[in-house]
């Protein structure tokens, strides 16, 4: 069984996502450490709220460093919401500095009618992935939130999908073994539970796989 | 584009739901978790959960309807009432929450908004306005009083000046209901709605009065709500989500219509 780590750093409610990557057919492990991670086939990083907050606790349990080098191997890992603003390099809400695996920063949604961009909503790609299989093109996603990830110059290959709400904004992402969405899957209903179910899917494969594709992770 | 949702409230009492006028006559409806799901199902975009116990002693029993709705039902989960504290507002996120909603607390304590919305952001944060026109039901003119206790506290304090106040406090988005038209069937309150959308950048909820889905469709068109609730028109089977959504879709609203859902 596809054995799935989400790291639990106090960053608000897990309970559904523990339970959607369950129905998706995964063995889910709450990591409160770096240890916890070991013999698990991928890593997810939920979130909601500011970056700072979420940084200082992922420092304190001593998870960045682990996290990054998870990431730098080419080990499967899935960002939701925050998890995925964190993969930049900082945080235009409240001037953190975040893991900084990708270039770019985190940005107040602009041209939004109304913030926080709260609701469903459609999720447009950009390319074909698997971790959207078999879900129909115009399916509407749950999000809330107010900052969007930008990814920065010769990064912008990392996005998957953009999403409308006044102007655009990078609402997921790819690349590798890498994978992070704005909008949250465990919140989505059918649809997004079948996103994780291709998730899971992908970890299984990335599991098996001998040689996995190395991301390159920005230097500290 | 951002749909418009539509979101079933439940008022939940002593771990079961209760429906009645809000607060008198209650009759039990059933276990909160499957109505829920029965709902999500059905096409709901959300689901509320009102706690109109809030006993402190009732805290336990909310806890664990939260967690087995989390575990059922895939659709984002706001509870209301009885949540005073950052420690408290935690444990309803961790049960399975995604947001909580502040009443008769945030009125009393603003510094409590402040400190949930720092802690878990705004976009957590729904403070909910209960709201009575102060020169009688059919007289918008002379404004809107804030109350509280279900409607049987008036505060003094104006709806529109508290709602923009609680905004700049950190409030992610408001729920507005119109204690006049609550469980008349007489139709939201649009000039209410009106009032408070244009003074506000946040998401604001419609709430208290809906007997039909052109009811839904005059919150959003006339009162600018980015999204609207109801309970017994719901409840009561008058109509179903997809109903609704579907009145909406012809008005020209963007809603999510849920392929297969029950009518």
């Amino acid at each position: 069984m596809t054995r799935i780590a989400v790291v639990d750093y106090g960053a608000g409610n897990l309970v559904s996502i523990e339970q959607a990557l369950s129905a998706a057919g995964a063995e889910v492990v709450l990591a409160h450490g770096a240890d916890s991670f070991a013999d698990a086939d991928a890593l997810v990083v939920p979130g909601v709220g500011a970056a700072g907050p979420a940084m200082t606790r992922l420092r304190r349990r001593g998870l960045e460093a682990p996290i990054r080098a998870w990431i730098a191997a080419g080990r499967p890992f899935l960002g939701i919401c925050l998890g995925l603003q964190l993969l930049f390099e900082g945080s235009d809400e409240d001037g953190a500095v975040t893991l900084g695996v990708l270039p770019g920063r985190t940005v107040c949604l602009s041209d939004a009618p109304r913030l926080p961009h709260i609701g469903w909503n459609q999720v447009e790609r950009q390319r074909a992935h698997s971790l959207f299989a078999g879900i129909d093109e115009d399916a509407d996603f749950y999000f809330v939130h107010s900052y969007a990830a930008a990814p920065g110059p010769g990064s912008e290959g990392v996005i998957l999908a953009q999403t409308a709400h006044g102007g655009r904004f990078v609402s997921a992402i790819a690349r590798g073994s890498l994978a992070g969405v704005q909008f949250h899957p465990e919140r989505s209903g059918r649809d997004g539970l079948r996103l994780l179910a291709n998730f899971v899917g992908l970890a299984q494969a990335g599991g098996a796989a001998s040689g996995r594709t190395r991301v390159p992770v920005l230097a500290r | 584009m951002l749909r418009v949702r539509v979101i079933p409230c439940l008022d939940v009492a002593n771990g079961r739901v209760v429906k009645g006028t809000r607060f008198v006559d209650l009759t039990d409806e059933g276990d909160p978790p499957t109505l829920a799901e029965r709902y999500a199902v059905e096409g709901a975009d959300e689901i509320v959960f009102l706690d109109i116990d809030a006993a402190p002693d009732g805290r336990g029993t909310l806890l664990e309807v939260v967690e087995r709705t989390a575990r059922r039902a895939f659709v984002p989960l706001t509870v209301g009432g009885g949540v005073r504290s950052v420690t408290e507002m935690r444990d309803v996120l961790r049960a399975g929450a995604d947001k909580v909603s502040f009443n008769t607390a945030a009125v009393r304590d603003p510094g409590l908004v402040r400190r949930c919305a720092r802690r878990f952001g705004s976009q957590a944060v729904v403070v909910a306005i209960d709201a009575r026109r102060r020169s009688g039901p059919d007289d918008p003119s002379g404004g809107w009083e804030v109350v509280v206790k279900g409607g049987r506290e008036p505060t003094g304090l104006d709806a529109l000046a508290w709602a923009e106040r609680a905004v700049a406090a950190g409030a992610g988005e408001l729920l507005v209901t119109s204690i006049d038209r609550d469980g008349t069937g007489a139709g939201y309150d649009t000039p209410l709605l009106r009032a408070i959308t244009d003074r506000v950048h946040v998401p604001v909820i419609a709430s208290g009065g809906a007997s039909g889905p052109d009811d839904f469709v005059a919150a959003v068109r006339d009162g600018g709500a980015s999204a609207v609730l109801a309970a017994s028109i719901f409840h009561r089977r008058r109509h179903s989500i997809a109903d609704v959504k579907a009145v909406m879709a012809a008005a020209g609203i963007p809603v999510r219509l849920v392929i297969g859902a029950a009518r």
